[in-house]
C-alpha cells in the first residue's frame, strides 16, 4: 500500500491551522519597529488640476511627520518604461503623487504620514486641497461610435481573430435569428483584505517590503524601477494574501506610497487603504455587448456576430479577452467577432475574475439562450448540436474537451430532463421557478516558473518558489506534488512561497499557478531525486546498482526499484550513509512549445441553476447550482471544490448584485463601500453541486492540471439569467438583476 | 469651462488631536495597559497596539464582520467600538479561542470542511460562530445561514462555513 499518493485526495489545507487562528500575517500586520503610519487622501474631482495643497497647516500637528504631494515629491524615475510592470498594457502607467493633473475621480493626491493610524488619518482628513475642475466624461453610452482597436495589449491579451466566412449574409439568410445588447456596469473586486504595504526600512536604500499583491516579483521590478534601488536592497514578501481575484496582479499605490514614505523618512511606514480607496484600484470595466446569431432549420448556427465595448482610462488601453471565446464555444462557419476601447475619465480597469471572459460568457451564453429560444430549441440541446471539436479561431483541435461529458453528467444531476421549455410554467403561487443552462471555456495556461527543493538529514524536504497563496490552496497542492515525487508523508514536506529571496514564479493570476508552479516543484523534486539516486547507488551493495532514474520510484519513504519493489533503500538512510547533511536540487519549467503547439488549450464547464422569482416583488433566489468542470487533473479535490463553490458565489454576485455605479454627473462611484456594493452572504447561498469531469491531457503539462479558479466561475451568471427568463419570461440584458427591472 | 474648489481655511488654527492614557483592556484572560486615545477603535487597539492581529479589519465601518471579536461572550464588530469603553469587559479575539497545535471544535472543523480560501474573514466568522453557539439560537441550516450573514466572504466559503458552524452546533 502507498501512503503516499497524495495528488487528487482531500487533504485538509497545510496553512489551515494558521489562518483558523489568526496566526497568519497578511501584509498589514507585520510589526516592525519604529513604525510610521501613512494615510491617503484622494481626489473628489474625475478631471482638473490640484492648485494647492495646504500642507503646512497639517504639519504643524505634534506627531505629523510629513506630507507628500506633486509639489514635493523628489525626482523619481523619468521615463514610462520605469513604471511597467509585468501587466502594464500599452500607454502611460499611473504615477501617484507626480502631476498636479487629476484624471480619474479618488485619484490619489496627497499621503499623510503621522506617529500613529489615528493621527495621520485625522492629519488627512483636515489637510485642505484646492482644485481646478474640468468637465469630465464617465458615461460609456456617449462613446459608441468613438471605440478603438487597441494598437497592443497587455500580457495574454490576443486581438479577436479574422472574420470567416459571410457573416452578415449568413445572418440576413438565416431561418431564425436575433440580435441584442448586453451591458453590465463596473465591478470592483473589493478582497476581504485591505490593501496595505508595510515596509521595513532597514539602511539606507535598503529595504524590506510586505505588500499585498498576487506577484511579488512583480512589485520587485516595480519598486526598483521607479525608486532605482537594486533587487538585493528590495526584498518583497507576501506569504498570505486575503484575496485578490485580480486586484493584485498590477502594483498599486499603497506600495508606491509606503516605499516613498520609508526612504524619505529613513523609518518603517505602513500604509492601509480604506475600503472606499479600493474602489480607485481598478475594476472590471463596464461593457457594452452586441450579438447577432442565426440558425439553419436543423438548428445549426448559421451566422455568430459578438462585439464588444469597453471603457479604459485615458492613459492606458486595458484590454481584456471578451469575444475571442465565442469564436470557440460553438461550431459555426460565418464569425465576426469585434472588440473596442472607449477612454473615459475613469481609472484603468483592472483584470478581475476570469477577466474578459466573464463578460463575453454572460454576452454569449445568454444570446444562446434566446437563440434556442428563437428556434424552438432546448437551450442545451441546441448546445449539443452546435458542439464544436475543433477550435475555429485558430484551426487546431483541443487538446482534450470534456464539455459534452460536462453538459450531459450536469444535466443529469440537476434533473434537466424535466424541465419545461415554455416560460413561466413552474409556478407555486406567486413563486416562479425557472431553469437555465449555460457553458464555458478558458484558457489553460503554463507560465514559466522556478523552483527548489532541498532534503536534509532530518529527512525534511523543504521547497521553495516564489507563488502566491491568495486562497487558491498554493501551500497545500504544492506540498502534495513535492511530497508525491519524493514519496514522503506531507508533514515531512514544508513548502514556503511569496518572497524575492526564492525562486522566481510568475504572477499568482490566470489559473495558470497549479500548471506552472507545479511543473516547477515536480521537476525540482525530480531533480532532487536523481541526485538520491546517485547518492545511493554509491554504496555498497546498493540494491539499486546500475537502474535509471526511470526505473526507480519514490514510495512511502523509500527509493525502491519499479520491477522489484523489495529492492529498497530507505531515503533517510541515503543521506545518513553518504554523510552528506543536505541535498538540494532546483528547476526552471517551460511550457512545452513543441508538444503544445498543434492544440488549443482549454477548460471547460457546463452550469445549471434554479431561481425562485418572486412574481409581486420581483425578489430573486438562486435555490440551485449544479456546476460541472473538466479542467484536466484534479490535484485536491477539496479545494479545488472549494474555487469552484467560490466560483459560484461570483457569479451569482455578477448576476444578481454587483454594480458599482457611476454618478456621472461627479464622476464619481457612489456606492463605494461594503454596505452599497453588495455581494452574496451566506443566507444567499443556494445548494451547490461541484462535479469534476474525468479529463486527462499530457499536452497541456506533465501534471495534466489545467486551472480552476477561473472556470468555475463561468457559466453561472448566464445560467441565472437565463432561468430567471425561464421563470418570469422576461429578459433582462442588463447586470445585475435587480428587481426593479422584473416588475 | 473650468471651475474653482478652493477650500475654506480652518479658523483659529486645528483643533490639537487628543491626548492618549493609560487604557487597561483584558483580552484573552490576560490584562494589558495600553496607552491609547479615546478614539482608538477597539479593533486598531487589538491590531495596531495589542499587536493581536488575528483580528481583522475589511471596513472599519461595521458593514463586513471581518473585526468580529467576543466581549463578555457576545460577538461585535470591533471596529464600531472604541477601545477605552471596554476597560472592565472580558475580551476574546481569535488567539484566545485556540493556538494551531490546539484548535478549538470551531477551529478544526473549519478546517474540515474547508470552510475558508484566503483566510482574511476566517478569524470574524469563527468568533462569529462561537458567539452563535454562545447565543443558543441556531438550531436549523436556514438559521445558521441568516445568523452568519454579518461576517462577508468574498471567496465565498459560505457552504464550507454552514458546514462547520453545522457540526459543531449538532454536537452541542
Ligand atoms: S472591519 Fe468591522 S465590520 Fe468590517
Ligand atoms: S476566506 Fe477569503 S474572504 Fe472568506
Amino acid at each position: 500500500m502507498t501512503q503516499t499518493n497524495h495528488i487528487g485526495k482531500g487533504a485538509n489545507r497545510v496553512d489551515g491551522p494558521l489562518k483558523v487562528s489568526g496566526t497568519a500575517h497578511y501584509a498589514g500586520e507585520f510589526n516592525v519597529p519604529n513604525l510610521a503610519y501613512g494615510y491617503v487622501v484622494n481626489s473628489p474631482i474625475a478631471k482638473g488640476k490640484v492648485t494647492r495643497v495646504h500642507a503646512e497647516e497639517v504639519l504643524g500637528l505634534p506627531g505629523v511627520l510629513a506630507v507628500y504631494s506633486h509639489e514635493n515629491v523628489p525626482h523619481l524615475a523619468w521615463f514610462d518604461r520605469s513604471y511597467k510592470d509585468l501587466l502594464a498594457p500599452g500607454g502611460s502607467p499611473f504615477r501617484p503623487l507626480h502631476t498636479p493633473d487629476i484624471t480619474f475621480n479618488q485619484q490619489p493626491v496627497a499621503l499623510v504620514v503621522a506617529e500613529t493610524f489615528e493621527l495621520a488619518r485625522y492629519a488627512a482628513a483636515l489637510l485642505r486641497v484646492d482644485y481646478e475642475q474640468e468637465p469630465h466624461e464617465t458615461n460609456l453610452g456617449t462613446k459608441r461610435t468613438e471605440g478603438y482597436l487597441p494598437g497592443g495589449g497587455k500580457l495574454g491579451y490576443a486581438p479577436p481573430p479574422p472574420p470567416r466566412g459571410n457573416p452578415e449574409k449568413a445572418w440576413k439568410n438565416a431561418t431564425h435569428s436575433i440580435e441584442a445588447e448586453y451591458a453590465h456596469g463596473a465591478q470592483h473586486h473589493n478582497p476581504m483584505e485591505l490593501f496595505a504595504a508595510t515596509v521595513e526600512w532597514l539602511a539606507d536604500d535598503k529595504i524590506t517590503v510586505y505588500d499585498k499583491t498576487q506577484g511579488v516579483f512583480n512589485v520587485q521590478r516595480y519598486l526598483t524601477g521607479v525608486f532605482g534601488l537594486s533587487k538585493d536592497n528590495c526584498r518583497v514578501v507576501n506569504q498570505f494574501m486575503g484575496g485578490g481575484f485580480g486586484s493584485g496582479l498590477r502594483p498599486q499605490y499603497s506600495v508606491f506610497m509606503a516605499t516613498l514614505a520609508a526612504l524619505e523618512l529613513k523609518r518603517s511606514v505602513r500604509v492601509t487603504l480604506t475600503r472606499q480607496q479600493m474602489f480607485s484600484i481598478g475594476h472590471r470595466p463596464n461593457t457594452l455587448q452586441l450579438l447577432k446569431l442565426g440558425t439553419n432549420p436543423d438548428g445549426s448556427l448559421a451566422a455568430l456576430q459578438h462585439h464588444a465595448l469597453h471603457e479604459t482610462s485615458l492613459f492606458e488601453d486595458y484590454t481584456e479577452n471578451v469575444v475571442n471565446w465565442s469564436g470557440m464555444q460553438y461550431k459555426c462557419d460565418n464569425v465576426k467577432l469585434g472588440y473596442q476601447l472607449a477612454q473615459l475619465d475613469v481609472y484603468s480597469p483592472q483584470d478581475m475574475r476570469a477577466p474578459g471572459a466573464a463578460t463575453g460568457n454572460v454576452g454569449i451564453e445568454v444570446a444562446m439562450d434566446e437563440m434556442a429560444y428563437a428556434a424552438g430549441l432546448d437551450p442545451l440541446e441546441f448546445r449539443l448540436r452546435n458542439y464544436a471539436e475543433r477550435d475555429q479561431n485558430v484551426d487546431k483541435p483541443f487538446s482534450s474537451k470534456k464539455l459534452r461529458e460536462c453538459y450531459h453528467e450536469g444535466a443529469a444531476k440537476f434533473g434537466w430532463d424535466k424541465r419545461p421549455l415554455e416560460p413561466r410554467s413552474m409556478r407555486n403561487g406567486h413563486l416562479l421557478t425557472g431553469w437555465g443552462m449555460a457553458g464555458g471555456v478558458w484558457d489553460a495556461m503554463q507560465m514559466p516558473s522556478r523552483a527548489s527543493a532541498r532534503l536534509t538529514a532530518d529527512g525534511r524536504l523543504l521547497v521553495l518558489s516564489g507563488a502566491g497563496e491568495n486562497g487558491a490552496g498554493t501551500y497545500t497542492i504544492m506540498t502534495q506534488i513535492a511530497a508525491e515525487t519524493l514519496g514522503l508523508p506531507l508533514e515531512a514536506v514544508t513548502f514556503e512561497l511569496g518572497d524575492t529571496d526564492q525562486p522566481q514564479a510568475p504572477l499568482q493570476g490566470g489559473s495558470w499557478t497549479a500548471a506552472s508552479v507545479g511543473t516547477a516543484v515536480k521537476n525540482a523534486c525530480d531533480a532532487l531525486g536523481q541526485k538520491l539516486l546517485k547518492l545511493a547507488q554509491k554504496q555498497k551493495d546498493s540494491p539499486l546498482q546500475g537502474a535509471d532514474y526511470d526505473e526507480v520510484e519514490f514510495v512511502n519513504g523509500q527509493l525502491r526499484l519499479r520491477r522489484d519493489p523489495d529492492q529498497a533503500v530507505v531515503l533517510r538512510d541515503v543521506l545518513q550513509a553518504s554523510g552528506e547533511t543536505e541535498v538540494e536540487a532546483d528547476s526552471t519549467a517551460l511550457p512545452n512549445m513543441l508538444k503544445q503547439n498543434g492544440y488549443s488549450l482549454h477548460s471547460h464547464n457546463a452550469v445549471f441553476a434554479e431561481v425562485q422569482v418572486d412574481e409581486d416583488l420581483g425578489t430573486v433566489r438562486v435555490t440551485r447550482v449544479v456546476n460541472a468542470v473538466a479542467a484536466g487533473r484534479i490535484l485536491n479535490r477539496k479545494t479545488a471544490r472549494s474555487q469552484v463553490l467560490g466560483g459560484v458565489v461570483w457569479g451569482l454576485g455578477m448576476a444578481l448584485m454587483e454594480e458599482t455605479i457611476m454618478d456621472h454627473k461627479f464622476g464619481r462611484y457612489v456606492n463605494h463601500n461594503y454596505a452599497e456594493y453588495h455581494i452574496p452572504v451566506n443566507a444567499d447561498m443556494p445548494d451547490i453541486d461541484v462535479l469534476f469531469i474525468h479529463e486527462e491531457d499530457d499536452i497541456v503539462n506533465p501534471l495534466g492540471v489545467k486551472g480552476i479558479g477561473e472556470v468555475g466561475m463561468l457559466g453561472v451568471t448566464a445560467a441565472i439569467a437565463n432561468a430567471v427568463f425561464h421563470a418570469t419570461g422576461k429578459r433582462v440584458r442588463d447586470l445585475p438583476i435587480m428587481l426593479d427591472k422584473l416588475l | 469651462m473650468s471651475q474653482l474648489l478652493t477650500s475654506t481655511p480652518h479658523r483659529g488654527g486645528l483643533p490639537a488631536p487628543v491626548p492618549t492614557g493609560p487604557v487597561r483592556l483584558h483580552i484573552n484572560g490576560q490584562t494589558q495597559t495600553l496607552q491609547l486615545a479615546p478614539w482608538t477603535s477597539l479593533l486598531d487597539a487589538l491590531r495596531e497596539y495589542a499587536h493581536l492581529t488575528g483580528t481583522k479589519k475589511g471596513c472599519d465601518h461595521g458593514q463586513c464582520g471581518a473585526c468580529t471579536v467576543l466581549v463578555n461572550g457576545r460577538r461585535i464588530n470591533s471596529c464600531l467600538t472604541l477601545a477605552v469603553m471596554h476597560e472592565d469587559d472580558d475580551i476574546t479575539t481569535i488567539e484566545g479561542l485556540g493556538t494551531p497545535d490546539h484548535l478549538s471544535p470551531l477551529q478544526q472543523a473549519f478546517v474540515d470542511h474547508d470552510a475558508f480560501q484566503c483566510g482574511y474573514c476566517t478569524p470574524g466568522q469563527i468568533c462569529s460562530a462561537q458567539g452563535l453557539l454562545n447565543e443558543c439560537r441556531a438550531h436549523s441550516e436556514a438559521e445558521i445561514k441568516e445568523l452568519m450573514s454579518g461576517n462577508l466572504c468574498r471567496c465565498g466559503a459560505y457552504t464550507g462555513i454552514l458546514n462547520a458552524v453545522k457540526e459543531v452546533v449538532d454536537k452541542q
